[in-house]
């Protein structure tokens, strides 16, 4: 249970996650955010209004799917790193995950990773296709990275090796 | 002897959002604070803050106090004394500080008492080998000092603290073998919880320390499960090779100051410890004196802050100053202290505050 092992039970899951028919459109923002917590960062960084306003601060985000592009702003700005952005149209194969990273290393662009599920297991590998760093993401990093298809709904974390610093 | 209108005690949160409320009345307005740079426990705080756009949410705790900081500085009405320790309040409202090993006195015609928390210690054996710190410590260690506490943490306590405090040991490079928590469920925010799960810690709830071992130092600790009458189970014990076992069990409001100057006190587990009764503007029992922050009853850093904007306004209305402008940014603090406290995680805190607000003001 979520609330005793900080692992979001498929059930939890299925309450947040958009359908299969969006899910099929592209990319679309996954909010992993199952409490209700006095916090609304999220949708005030939505530009589209995707994630609706919030009528009381403890609310959890409602997304309304058909507006949200997948532009990872949500991604950043989310206080608890708790929203992802899955794309299952990236490629035949692979699904593009964004997700936030605050750790350094930063990974490099072409490079693999070991791709972590919710639990911290590694469930595969993942190719980084993109680092976003941009000041309006705060440090806050956006990692691109491609999976494959039937691990995207799992890989929500990374671990990059530390080469310089191995000890 | 320094003279002052409004003299507030503590420069974090509450006391930086005091101090701006107050100046911005015009008031003569003297802060202090024992550490050598303004911000309280913010100026450790490297993740991003929950709450509204009003209380920076987003930002990140350290940027905050820069922020507060910063504006606070613009003012000429408001006079700043850092690694300055406030001993004691007198009845004549004369304070008595401590700067470069010399006393000063203070007389101020009203005192904002910001002065926060303290964490708190867990009973088991060899909890005083070195290597058993206070969470807060550990992360002012890695993030005001730029020091590692140790290569392998125990962490205990899956409350904000513990889990955030977790969070920034893994950024520092420290590994953390887990965290135990007493309780059969994670006290802290779900996401922080997440965080460090997926990052491969694991949260052992329903578990306690047992007993830590080590020749002069942590060298390891034995846990055990707990059953539902939080009775230990014999049998259940695992040995974790760790140097650090780090302590997030809670925080008690720093009373002392308030005590000593006879404010009427009572003692409310939800907020923490003793606390002083008082209204709806945080004024005391003691007229002269309100208070603000975690220091009022532990919270967050959010409600810290528009409570330091309640306790500067009210003090400084009770000087006739202010006036219209100050009621209505009063009465936009509170609804933002009403709406942070709403949820099913303000239930606490609802609950501890009704038992120590007594005599609503005209105000309220
Ligand atoms: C690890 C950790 C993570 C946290 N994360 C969050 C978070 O994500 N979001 C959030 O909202 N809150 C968070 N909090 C809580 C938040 O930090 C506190 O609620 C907040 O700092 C309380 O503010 P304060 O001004 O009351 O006290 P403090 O920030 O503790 O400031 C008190 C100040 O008073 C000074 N002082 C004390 N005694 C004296 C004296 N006698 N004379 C002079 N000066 C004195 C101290 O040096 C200090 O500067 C966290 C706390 C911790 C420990």
């Amino acid at each position: 249970m979520l609330k005793s092992t900080g692992i979001p039970t498929k059930e939890d899951l299925q309450k947040i996650y958009p359908s299969a028919e969006r899910l099929a459109k592209g990319p679309v923002a996954i909010i992993e955010c199952f409490q209700r917590i006095p916090c609304n960062p999220c949708a005030t960084a939505c530009t589209r209004g995707a994630i609706l306003p919030f009528q009381d601060i403890n609310n959890q985000p409602q997304l309304d799917a058909e507006q949200c592009t997948g532009c990872a702003l949500c991604v950043a700005s989310c206080p608890g790193l708790a929203v992802f952005v899955v794309d299952m149209t990236y490629s035949e194969q692979e699904a593009l995950i964004k997700l936030p990273y605050e750790y350094l290393p930063l990974p490099r662009v072409n490079t693999t990773v070991k791709a972590l599920n919710r639990a911290g297991e590694v469930v595969g590998q993942g190719t980084v296709i993109r680092v976003q760093t941009p000041p309006a993401f705060d440090r806050t990093a956006v990692i691109h990275l491609a999976v494959a298809k039937t691990v995207a709904h799992e890989v929500r974390n990374i671990v990059v090796e530390d080469e310089a610093n191995d000890a | 002897m320094i003279n002052t209108q409004i003299a507030i005690i503590g420069g974090g949160p509450a006391g930086l959002r005091a101090a701006l409320a107050a100046a911005q009345t015009g008031a003569k307005v003297l802060l202090l604070d024992n550490s050598d740079h303004l911000g309280g426990q913010l100026i450790k705080q490297t993740h991003m803050f929950f709450g509204s756009q009003q209380q920076f949410a987003g930002s990140r705790g350290i940027d905050i106090a820069t922020r507060l900081a910063t504006e606070l500085r613009q003012f000429e009405n408001v006079q700043i004394m850092l690694e300055t320790t406030v001993l004691g309040i007198y009845e004549d409202g004369v304070l008595l500080a401590e700067q470069d090993d010399k006393v000063r006195k203070i007389k101020a015609e009203r005192i904002i008492v910001a002065i926060g928390a303290s964490e708190r210690m867990l009973a088991f054996p060899n909890n005083d080998l070195p290597g058993v710190y206070g969470a807060g410590a550990a992360q002012t260690l890695m993030n005001v000092h730029g020091v590692r506490p140790g290569h392998r943490v125990l962490m205990v306590g899956a409350g904000n603290i513990g889990l955030i405090v977790t969070y920034q040991m893994l950024q520092a490079g420290v590994q953390v073998v887990g965290i135990v928590e007493a309780a059969p469920t994670i006290g802290g925010y779900l996401v922080h919880a997440a965080k460090v799960r997926r990052a491969g810690v694991p949260i052992y709830t329903s578990h306690t320390v047992k007993e830590a071992y080590g020749d002069g130092a942590v060298e390891g600790a034995i846990i055990w499960q707990l059953d539902e009458k939080w009775a230990p189970i014999p049998g259940t014990e695992q040995d974790l090779a760790i140097d650090v076992i780090c302590l997030a069990v809670g925080l008690s409001p720093l009373s002392d100051l308030l005590w000593q100057a006879g404010c009427q006190m009572t003692y409310v587990p939800q907020l923490g410890g003793s606390v002083a009764v008082r209204n709806s503007l945080l004024c005391t029992t003691n007229q002269q004196i309100y208070i603000a922050g975690d220091v009022a009853g532990v919270e967050e850093a959010s409600s810290a802050m528009v409570e330091g904007q309640v306790a500067g306004l009210g003090a400084a209305l009770s000087l006739g100053l202010g006036g219209e402008q100050a009621h209505a940014m009063l009465a936009d603090a509170r609804g933002q202290l009403a709406a942070l406290r709403s949820g099913p995680v303000g239930e606490k805190i609802r609950a501890g505050l009704s038992l120590v607000e007594k005599g609503v003001t005209a105000d309220a």
